[in-house]
C-alpha cells in the first residue's frame, strides 16, 4: 500500500515538476546567470563580468527613460482605473431607483457588466488593430475624422496621437531621471484604462454585493445619503479588494510590453524616438541588437531588474494596503 | 486572500435586481433616487458607448472598400461586401494562423488541466516529506514576471529539443514545443487555484471509495475529478482565455512564418508595410479573430467574469 502510494505521488508529480523546472525555473536561473556575464546569445565563449551590466544599465539613457515611463504609467494607470471602476460599480449597485425597496442596483446592470468587461477578453492584437485606426494621425482615423467633422480640428492639421513624442507636461528632472509623459504614452495608458475598467468594475461589484444589505439599510435609516454611504460604508469594506486591484494594476504598469509593441512606431515598438519605450520593450528589442556584442547579457540584466522592481512593488503595496483586521460577514 | 473563494466564484449568479426586503418602511427621499438613477444611467451609458463604438466601427470597416475606408471613415458601406473575409482567410493567412492557434490552445489547455489537477491533487491531499517545498516552488513562480525567463527560454526550447533529438517535435516553431511551454507557464496558477479547491473536498467520500478498493489513480479520475468540476471549469476558462490571448510566448518561440499564431499574424498584418495595403482585409482578419472569443463570452460571460475576477482574489 505504502509503496503504491509513493509510486502514485511520484507518478503524478513527475511531469508537472519536470516541465516547470525545464521551461520556467531553468530559464529564470539562466537569466540571472547571464546577467553577470558578457554572453552574446550566440557564441559559447563568454566570461564573468560581475555587476558591470547593472552599472551600465543605470547609466543607459534609454533605459532610464523607459524606467521613467514605467513610473509615469505606474502613477496614473492604477489610480484612474480604480477610481473609474469604483465609480461605475457604485453606480451599478446603488444607482437604481430608490422607491419602496430603498437603494438598489440599476436596471440592466448585467448588460452593462457584459459590455464593460468585454475588452478584457480581447487579445492585444485585436486591441492594437482597432486602436491604431482610432488614433490614426490623419483624416482616416476615427477620432481625427470625428473632430474634423465637428470642425474642431483642421483638415490639414490632424492630431498626431501615437506619432507624437512631445510630453503633455514640461519634463521634470531629478538627478539622472527625467519624468515626462509623451502623448503617445498617454494614448497607451488610455487604451489600458479602456480595457481594464470593466474587469475591476466586476471585481468591486461582486464585493459590494457580498456586503449584507442590512448595513446599507441601517445607514439609510440613520439618514445617510447615498454618497455618504459610499464613502463611509462601502469604501472601507472594499479595502481589501482595492488593495488587490492596486497590486495587479501595478504589476501591469511595469509591463506594458504588448501595448508598446502593438501600437507604437519603430521596430519592436517604442517610438517615436523612444518616447513610448518601457523597460520590457527596451529589453526585448535589445536582446539581439547588433549594436553591442554582449547585448544578450545586457538584456538579461534588464530582465532581472524588472523582476526585482516588480517584486519590490508588490511587497510595498501589500504592506501599505494590507488591512489589519479582516471582516467576515 | 479573500473569501470569494473557488467554491462559489465560478458560478455565482448575481441577484436579478435586489432581493425583496422586509424593512420597506425606510423611505428614502424619492427625488434623490430618481435624479441619481438618471445620473448613473447617463454615466454608465457613456462608458458603454466608449467601449463599444471602437469595436463596432472596426467591424464595419471590414465590409467597406478601401476607398471608402480612407475617404469616408465614419460612414457605413455603400454595399456590404463580404470579400475581405475570404481574402483575410486565404491571402492574409488568417486561416492558417487560426488553425495553429486552435491546435495549440486545445493541446495547451487540456494538458495544463490534466497535469495541473494531478499535481494540485497530490499536493493537497497526500502529505509527504517535501510536499510544502514543492507547493511553494510552484507558487513562487506566480510572483515572477515572464521577462525574467523569456530570453533564455528561446535557447532552452532549442537546446532541449536538440538534446533529445526531437527538433521537429518539440523544438522551436513546433506546435508541441509551444504547448509544453504554455503548460509550464500555466501550471503555477492552475496548481495554486486547484490546490485550494481539492482541500475543500470532503474526505469521507474518498475514504469510502478507498474502502471499496479503488486505487489512488481511479480515486482521482473517477471520484475526485468529478467532484472538483466547478473548480476545473473556473480555471479552465481562465486558461482558455489566457492561452488564446497569449502574446509574448509565441512571439519568442514561433519564428516560422507558417507556424504563427493569430495574435502574431494579425499584428504582423497591422504593422508590416511589406504587405500591400488592404485595409478591409485587416479589419476582416480582426473580426474573424474576435468572433470565437465573443461566442465563448456570450455563452459563458457570467463564469468568465466570476472566474477571472475570483481568480485574482485568491
Amino acid at each position: 500500500m505504502s509503496f503504491g502510494r509513493a509510486r502514485f505521488i511520484t507518478g503524478f508529480l513527475f511531469a508537472p515538476i519536470l516541465l516547470y523546472a525545464v521551461y520556467v525555473l531553468y530559464p529564470y536561473a539562466q537569466t540571472a546567470y547571464y546577467s553577470v556575464t558578457d554572453f552574446s546569445g550566440f557564441s559559447p565563449d563568454f566570461s564573468y563580468v560581475g555587476f558591470g551590466n547593472y552599472v551600465e544599465l543605470f547609466g543607459d539613457d534609454v533605459f532610464l527613460k523607459a524606467l521613467g515611463h514605467n513610473v509615469v504609467v505606474l502613477t496614473v494607470y492604477p489610480v484612474v482605473t480604480i477610481l473609474l471602476a469604483l465609480f461605475f460599480a457604485f453606480m451599478l449597485n446603488v444607482g437604481g431607483r430608490g422607491d419602496k425597496a430603498g437603494v438598489r442596483g440599476v436596471r440592466g446592470s448585467s448588460v452593462y457588466k457584459f459590455i464593460f468587461f468585454f475588452p478584457q477578453v480581447l487579445s492585444i492584437a485585436i486591441v492594437a488593430v482597432i486602436w491604431r485606426r482610432v488614433f490614426q494621425s490623419n483624416d482616416g482615423g476615427l477620432i481625427n475624422s470625428l473632430l474634423m467633422e465637428l470642425g474642431l480640428v483642421e483638415r490639414d492639421k490632424p492630431l498626431m496621437f501615437l506619432a507624437e513624442g512631445e510630453s503633455v507636461f514640461p519634463p521634470i528632472t531629478i538627478g539622472n531621471f527625467t519624468f515626462e509623459a509623451p502623448v503617445v504614452l498617454v494614448c497607451l495608458i488610455l487604451i489600458a484604462i479602456w480595457g481594464g475598467v470593466g474587469f475591476y468594475l466586476v471585481l468591486f461589484s461582486a464585493a459590494m454585493q457580498s456586503i449584507p444589505k442590512d448595513i446599507f439599510e441601517a445607514a439609510t435609516l440613520d439618514g445617510a445619503t447615498r454618497v455618504q454611504t459610499f464613502f463611509r460604508v462601502t469604501l472601507p469594506l472594499l479595502r481589501e479588494h482595492v488593495s488587490v486591484a492596486w497590486v495587479y494594476l501595478g504589476i501591469a504598469a511595469l509591463d506594458f510590453y504588448a501595448l508598446v509593441v502593438g501600437m507604437t512606431p519603430g521596430p519592436g515598438g517604442g517610438g517615436p524616438n523612444d518616447a513610448s519605450q518601457v523597460m520590457s520593450s527596451y529589453m526585448m528589442s535589445n536582446a539581439f541588437r547588433p549594436s553591442r556584442f554582449d547585448s544578450f547579457a545586457f538584456a538579461c540584466a534588464m530582465g532581472v531588474s524588472i523582476a526585482i522592481l516588480t517584486l519590490l512593488l508588490a511587497a510595498v503595496q501589500l504592506r501599505v494596503t494590507r488591512s489589519r483586521d479582516k471582516l467576515e460577514f | 486572500m479573500s473569501h470569494l473563494a473557488t467554491t462559489e466564484a465560478p458560478a455565482t449568479p448575481e441577484p436579478p435586481a435586489a432581493p425583496p426586503r422586509a424593512a420597506s418602511e425606510a423611505k428614502p427621499p424619492k427625488e434623490e433616487g430618481r435624479v441619481f438613477n438618471v445620473f448613473s444611467h447617463g454615466f454608465l451609458f457613456l462608458w458603454g458607448a466608449l467601449v463599444t463604438i471602437p469595436l463596432i466601427w472596426a467591424v464595419i470597416q471590414s465590409f467597406k472598400t478601401d476607398t471608402e475606408i480612407i475617404n469616408d471613415p465614419l460612414g457605413l458601406p455603400e454595399q456590404w461586401l463580404w470579400g475581405a473575409f475570404g481574402r483575410a482567410w486565404t491571402k492574409g493567412n488568417i486561416g492558417e494562423f487560426f488553425i495553429n492557434t486552435v491546435v495549440v490552445l486545445i493541446g495547451g489547455v487540456s494538458l495544463t488541466m490534466l497535469l495541473g489537477s494531478m499535481a494540485a491533487y497530490v499536493l493537497a491531499r497526500y502529505p509527504f516529506r517535501g510536499n510544502r517545498a514543492v507547493y511553494w516552488l510552484f507558487v513562487a513562480g506566480l510572483t515572477m514576471p515572464i521577462y525574467l525567463g523569456i530570453l533564455p527560454l528561446y535557447l532552452t526550447v532549442d537546446k532541449v529539443a536538440k538534446g533529445l533529438g526531437l527538433t521537429e517535435v518539440i523544438g522551436l516553431s513546433t506546435h508541441l514545443g509551444l504547448i509544453l511551454v504554455y503548460v509550464a507557464y500555466s501550471l503555477p496558477f492552475t496548481i495554486f487555484f486547484l490546490h485550494a479547491f481539492f482541500r475543500t473536498l470532503p474526505s469521507s467520500i474518498a475514504e469510502a471509495a478507498s474502502v471499496d478498493g479503488a486505487g489512488h489513480v481511479r480515486l482521482f479520475f473517477q471520484v475526485m475529478m468529478p467532484m472538483a468540476k466547478p473548480g476545473l471549469i473556473g480555471i479552465g476558462i481562465f486558461n482558455v482565455i489566457g492561452q488564446w490571448n497569449q502574446f509574448i510566448l509565441p512571439t519568442v518561440i514561433m519564428k516560422d512564418e507558417d507556424k504563427r499564431l493569430l495574435t502574431q499574424g494579425l499584428l504582423e498584418l497591422a504593422t508590416n508595410a511589406r504587405y500591400e495595403t488592404d485595409f478591409a482585409r485587416l479589419f476582416a482578419g480582426m473580426t474573424i479573430a474576435m468572433l470565437p472569443i465573443l461566442a465563448v463570452y456570450l455563452v459563458f460571460h457570467r463564469q468568465v467574469q466570476a472566474g477571472l475576477t475570483g481568480a485574482t482574489l485568491k
